[in-house]
């Protein structure tokens, strides 16, 4: 990432807003933004390697949480947040557009409505099946052991996981693709 | 003997409290002093962090791991990505208010140090947050949900409702936030490509 054709506003001084729309209206910035993509050179190599070696556990790792949640620490929220993080860690180490790629943004949105979709689904089934809204008992109502509950328990927290990380990495799409991909040095 | 080694886990908990409330502080006025934002954004993570760690020294591992993964997590992430679309400093302070505001902040804190005398200690069985409602979760999940996790029982059963009522708030900024920086940008049914994917100024 060749920071030549920038303007040379990494000076201790204030920049203000002047120097933002400098900044955005330059059209170096887009030659820059494509060639920041391509990966040809060495750069990053270390972050790289750690992230394709880490991403994989990631998700693993909020699987677990997510279908563990009824017996340890955890749940849809953390869950849906850890799962977002792999794909964040993902899009500031390969670029935005890489990431795109492997999760589309349309995905995003309809996946954000599945979630919710899902949770008021179970309690609206509960209250078909003759009970109150969110009343997991009328899943299983034979059942001694309450499997009713627990089935209850893990479809609303998977819906929740599904809303929560669709909807973090959705905000994250957007704030991160409202400005072309900035060089090193500006940071 | 064993009076022996309960003096040293309190004094070892006190030392751990002792140093992770100091570290907090510093964070804290470390990010009070900096100018510089990306710096903030960084420290506001390590902030997120201790104050996880924090919750884990009070028994609390599922806000403690909420908090590790949402503040220190995708805040920060999501600051960056704010601090982008700004400016990388924070424009000096007005000099000649500071008397007056350090006054206020320094009444603030001495009423909420007095309010905090008023307070049940840490693990007080009698507290009003361990003694009603809370009683009662303990006492009946076991037989009512079945689940060993509490908290989730709670969240999600007892509480079903309020945590669909979180989702739906979660699913609203979404959306809200689609809407203004321009995921939905629909013209005659199909979707447009953003302005600034052209490099064009947007304000």
């Amino acid at each position: 990432m060749s920071d030549t054709t920038r303007p040379t506003d990494q000076g201790p001084t204030d920049q203000g807003p002047t120097d933002q729309i400098k900044t955005v209206t330059n059209p170096a910035g887009m030659v820059q933004s494509a060639a920041s993509q391509e990966y040809t050179s060495i750069e990053h190599l270390i972050l790289r390697v750690v992230m394709k070696v880490l991403f994989a556990p990631i998700i693993v790792f909020a699987l677990y949480v997510q279908f563990h949640g009824d017996y340890g620490p955890g749940g849809g929220f953390q869950a849906g947040v850890i799962f977002a993080v792999a794909f964040i860690l993902h899009a500031l180490i390969f670029g935005l557009e890489a990431t795109k790629k492997a999760l589309p943004q349309g995905w995003l949105s309809v996946l954000m409505v599945v979630g919710v979709l899902l949770y008021a689904g179970t309690g609206v089934a509960n209250m078909l099946l003759g009970g109150h809204l969110l009343d997991y008992d009328t899943i299983d109502p034979q059942s001694t052991h309450h499997a009713g509950q627990h089935y209850g328990i893990l479809i609303v927290e998977f819906g929740v996981g599904v809303a929560v990380a669709s909807t973090m990495l959705m905000i994250f799409y957007q704030f991160a693709s409202r400005e072309p991909e900035i060089s090193d040095e500006e940071w | 003997m064993e009076n022996d080694t309960v003096t040293l886990a309190e004094a070892a908990t006190l030392a751990i409290d002792l140093s992770l409330l100091t570290l907090l502080f510093l964070v804290a006025y470390q990010m009070l002093k900096s100018r510089h934002l990306f710096a903030v954004v960084m420290l506001s993570g390590i902030y997120s962090l201790l104050s996880a760690l924090f919750f884990v020294s009070l028994d609390a591992v599922d806000v403690a791991f909420t908090e590790a993964a949402v503040g220190a997590g995708i805040s920060t992430v999501l600051m960056l990505a704010g601090m982008l679309l700004t400016a990388r400093r924070e424009k000096p302070l007005m000099p000649g208010r500071a008397p007056v505001a350090i006054l206020v902040v320094f009444l603030v804190g001495a009423a909420l140090m007095y309010a905090t005398l008023d307070m049940p200690a840490f693990g007080d069985a009698t507290a009003p947050a361990n003694a009603y409602v809370g009683l009662q979760y303990i006492e009946r999940t076991p037989n009512e949900i079945a689940v060993p996790n509490i908290v989730t029982a709670v969240l999600a059963s007892y509480r079903g409702f309020d945590t669909l009522g979180e989702t739906m708030v979660i699913f609203t900024a979404g959306v809200a936030v689609m809407l203004l920086l321009g995921a939905g940008s629909i013209k005659g049914g199909r979707q447009v490509k953003d302005v600034s994917d052209d490099g064009e100024a947007q304000q």
